[in-house]
């Protein structure tokens, strides 16, 4: 009864990024200093986790029906989404397959996201109320 | 150098009441991208059945990851942020986060682990308004990696 859900793509700029430390709080420089990120050995500026948590939380949103439908929500980071500085930047790609009604009528949602066709995101879950 | 594993169980004392703003929620709401009515609106959100309007999911992160400085600035704890980077996070609402919410944080400590020369730590965060209505509760696991994987 697995049920494919619509595949929605997030485009994210560096500018994305400094706007998410501010909302935020999250000022780790990994996320905004080129210098810094590749002096602690990553390949560059990346994407707060929870930058790639949110967009995949808005894609579950979407699938729902409604903003206020997560009930449970959670994510394993397994890879970093590295944004290069272009007008371009990168793309996430968040996809979602419907794993069952659980017995008091909420929705089970196992979600894939990925970068560069490669995942960021394992055991990404989420139950939700659809309205 | 490992953790200190006696900071398994622990709780810290709730932290000052966070009093959660509108233009926050809309400020978070934009960061994301997400326009939904909702999260902008105070009578969409109404509409819904709320006081004012609706946080995003991943929202409480914004108040979380500073109440649980109490638990890694703890120089005890032997934790050195800048090996750590974020290995899950995962919310269970009660409900969602609304404007004119007043939310404290109560910190726990629910595992630190090693394996393969890594360090991990969950913590698990109660976040409650200041009436005591639970809300949100929270877990981070962090992953402070081996000195020898550094750079």
């Amino acid at each position: 009864m697995a049920e494919q859900l619509p595949t929605q793509t997030f485009r994210v700029t560096r500018a994305d990024l400094v706007r998410y430390a501010g909302a935020s709080g999250d000022f780790n420089p990994i996320h905004w200093s080129e210098r810094f990120a590749t002096s602690v050995g990553l390949p560059g500026v990346i994407a707060h986790g929870m930058y790639t948590m949110a967009l995949a939380g808005r894609a579950v949103g979407v699938w729902a029906g409604a903003p206020d439908a997560v009930v449970e929500y959670g994510v394993r980071f397994t890879r970093p989404v590295p944004v290069p500085d272009t007008d371009e930047g990168t793309e996430v790609v968040v996809s979602g397959v419907i794993k069952g009604v659980t017995d008091d009528g909420l929705t089970k949602i196992e979600i894939t996201a990925t970068c560069e066709g490669e995942r960021v995101l394992a055991l990404a879950r989420a139950t939700v109320r659809k309205r | 150098m490992p953790l200190d594993p006696s900071f398994v169980g622990r709780s810290w004392p709730p932290t000052e009441p966070y009093l959660v703003g509108r233009e926050k929620i809309r400020e978070f709401a934009t960061a994301i991208g997400a326009t939904d009515a909702e999260y902008h609106d105070p009578a969409a959100a109404r509409a819904a059945g709320y006081a004012d309007v609706v946080a995003p999911p991943t929202f409480p992160v914004a108040i979380t990851m500073s109440a649980s400085r109490q638990i890694i600035d703890d120089p005890a704890l032997g934790l050195d942020y800048s090996r750590v980077v974020h290995g899950d996070q995962r919310f269970a609402y009660v409900r969602p986060v609304v404007a004119g919410d007043a939310l404290v944080c109560v910190n726990s400590v629910d595992e630190i682990t090693t394996r393969g020369g890594h360090d991990f730590i969950t913590t698990r965060t109660e976040v409650t308004t200041d009436a005591g209505e639970p809300v949100v509760t929270v877990w981070s696991k962090l992953v402070q990696r081996g000195e020898e994987d550094h750079g």
